[in-house]
């Protein structure tokens, strides 16, 4: 389906009775050329620059629930390209980039809306680590500008900036940054990787898969045996529990991460903000509602769903930040399962076994990937090398100690 | 969650630090064979099991004993407690 003005206005006058669904319901065949297991924002995307970049349509997303049930419908919808290391920045401004033209790409609005991040500092040390953060994002070429407190007091009079243990000292701005309507970006996916003859298999949990001789051949399915030259997994959260079922352990810890919504208010928040010393970031939707969120919960957790302390925590970071927000109301609560890997890096790779590849440990900041992550997926099914952008996203960095490490954290998964 | 300290009886979650995977109590003998993958496997591979899990807790605003935790992920039911150190010194006896 192609939407335009004239579309809008033509259905407008006949009753909306002309608008059909977006992707079509088939049966799985019996084999295809690769399967995508997970119909996540990743799965969809992968699928639709196989078809689009590398024309290979022969091809089936399984997805176990439905479409946007799992962390892409869950996320706080910052994207952003503000990363530190030479692995990972290129690589986040590329996705930015491919999110500038999504829209036209796919026809579809995903309400793509670049209306900045603002990183705030409070001590000359952090302002430091921020100056080399924001040359690193120019050398990617990407957007930074350094502001002082007056710039902030024109964007943001808001903020607590007398605050006498954290006073604010400047911020990280990124103009280009924003926020994504993020179920749409599923939609607008899944409805051009149709499109192109992809089959979209909902309700289809993928339980094992087929291995002879070292090599994939096949998954096993809830609706059966599908054969498939390659498979993909690209599940998010259930990763360790997809490739355990052939004995694969992952450099992986399956985490909650929560996130908040306010009661609608006046438009007061103009982009995204992240407070400097604490673990609290917020946006305004544009239905008016807080958004924001915090800090993980700590510990290993397939349960989607928090704990109190977490939410008190990131509660007092907003009002130690912004006090003005200290009456809102807080709407709903709602938790994600991610994979948090052991450097805070994703992996794109091979496995070690023939045609089964592996695309996983996102942590909290996949959505901003989603793009990138398809793109180079997609490099690595078709053409079995690694797209230059996402050439260190490999399982063997950890053997060899080549870490991406933005945290400088160590191997432990809950402090990145 | 509350965590029921074998000495302290039930004390709120956030009182201590998690560590993740009770494996890492058992580190391996750097000069055993093949030490490397087993460091590999030590340092940052992990079952992280949907379901019962033997985890490290560390009591660090309290008494600072490390803690093995049996805890359900899917529901985060916790089904066992135990000090570390005795789990230790029972094993170095055997
Ligand atoms: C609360 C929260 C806030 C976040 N905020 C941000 C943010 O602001 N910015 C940002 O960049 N990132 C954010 N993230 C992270 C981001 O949402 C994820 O990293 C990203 O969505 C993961 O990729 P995905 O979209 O493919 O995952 P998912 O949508 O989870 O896709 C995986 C799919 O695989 C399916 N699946 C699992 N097992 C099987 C199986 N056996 N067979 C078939 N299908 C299966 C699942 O049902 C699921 O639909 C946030 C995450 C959470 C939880």
């Amino acid at each position: 389906m192609k939407y335009s003005g004239i579309k809008v206005l033509w259905e407008g006058l006949r009753g909306n009775m002309g608008w059909k669904p977006l992707w079509r319901n088939p049966d799985p065949k019996k084999s295809y050329d690769i399967i995508i297991v997970g119909g996540g924002g990743h799965g969809l995307a992968t699928a639709y620059y196989l078809a689009e970049k590398f024309k290979i349509t022969n091809i089936a997303v399984l997805e176990k629930g439905w479409l946007g049930s799992g962390n892409i419908g869950r996320n706080t919808t910052i994207i952003r390209s503000n990363y530190l290391l030479p692995q990972n920045q290129p690589f986040y401004e590329f996705s930015l980039k491919l999110w500038e033209n999504l829209e036209q790409e796919l026809n579809y609005n995903s309400m793509v809306s670049q209306r900045g991040v603002l990183n705030i500092f409070h001590s000359d040390s952090q302002r430091d680590a921020f100056v080399r953060r924001g040359n690193a994002m120019l050398m990617s070429g990407a957007d930074a500008s350094l502001l002082g407190v007056n710039g902030l007091k024109k964007m943001v009079p808001f903020l607590d900036f007398q605050n006498s243990r954290f006073p604010i000292k400047g911020g990280l701005w990124q103009p280009r940054g924003g926020t994504v309507r993020h179920d749409a970006v599923v939609w607008g996916y899944a409805k051009e990787a149709d499109s192109r003859g992809v089959d979209i298999i909902e309700n289809c949990e993928a339980t094992n898969f087929l291995v002879k001789n070292g090599r994939c051949y096949g998954v096993e399915t809830t609706k059966g045996v599908i054969k498939s030259k390659k498979v993909g997994v690209c599940v998010a959260g259930s990763s360790s529990q997809v490739m355990g079922k052939i004995g694969i352990n992952l450099p992986i810890e399956s985490h909650v991460l929560q996130a908040f919504v306010s009661e609608g208010l006046k438009p007061v928040i103009p982009g995204v903000i992240t407070f400097g010393a604490g673990h609290f970031y917020v946006s305004q939707s544009n239905k008016g509602g807080l958004v924001f969120g915090g800090d993980i919960d700590g510990y290993n957790s397939y349960a989607q769903r928090g704990n109190l302390p977490v939410i008190e925590d990131v509660c007092e970071g907003g009002v130690a930040l912004m006090p003005m927000i200290g009456r809102a109301r807080l709407l709903r609560t709602w938790g994600g399962i991610m994979d948090m890997s052991m450097d805070g890096s994703p992996i794109i790779d091979k496995t070690n076994i023939t045609n089964l590849y592996f695309n996983g440990g996102w942590c909290y900041g996949g959505f901003k990937a989603t793009p990138a992550s398809g793109f180079c997926y997609a490099h690595l099914l078709a053409t079995g090398t690694s797209h230059h952008n996402a050439k260190d996203f490999l399982f063997n960095r950890f053997e060899k100690g080549m870490l991406i490490d933005e945290k400088g954290q160590g191997n432990q998964p809950n402090l990145h | 969650m509350l965590i029921d300290h074998p000495l302290l009886g039930l004390r709120d979650s956030s009182e201590f630090i998690y560590m993740g995977d009770a494996k890492l109590l058992n580190r391996p003998n750097w000069k055993s064979k093949n030490s490397n993958t087993k460091f590999i496997d030590y340092g940052y591979l992990r079952k992280n099991p949907a379901g019962e899990h033997k985890e490290l807790w560390y009591h660090e605003q309290g008494d600072r004993s490390w803690l093995v935790v049996t805890r359900n992920t899917v529901t985060h039911e916790i089904l066992k407690v135990e000090l570390a150190r005795y789990l230790k010194r029972k094993a170095n006896a055997k």
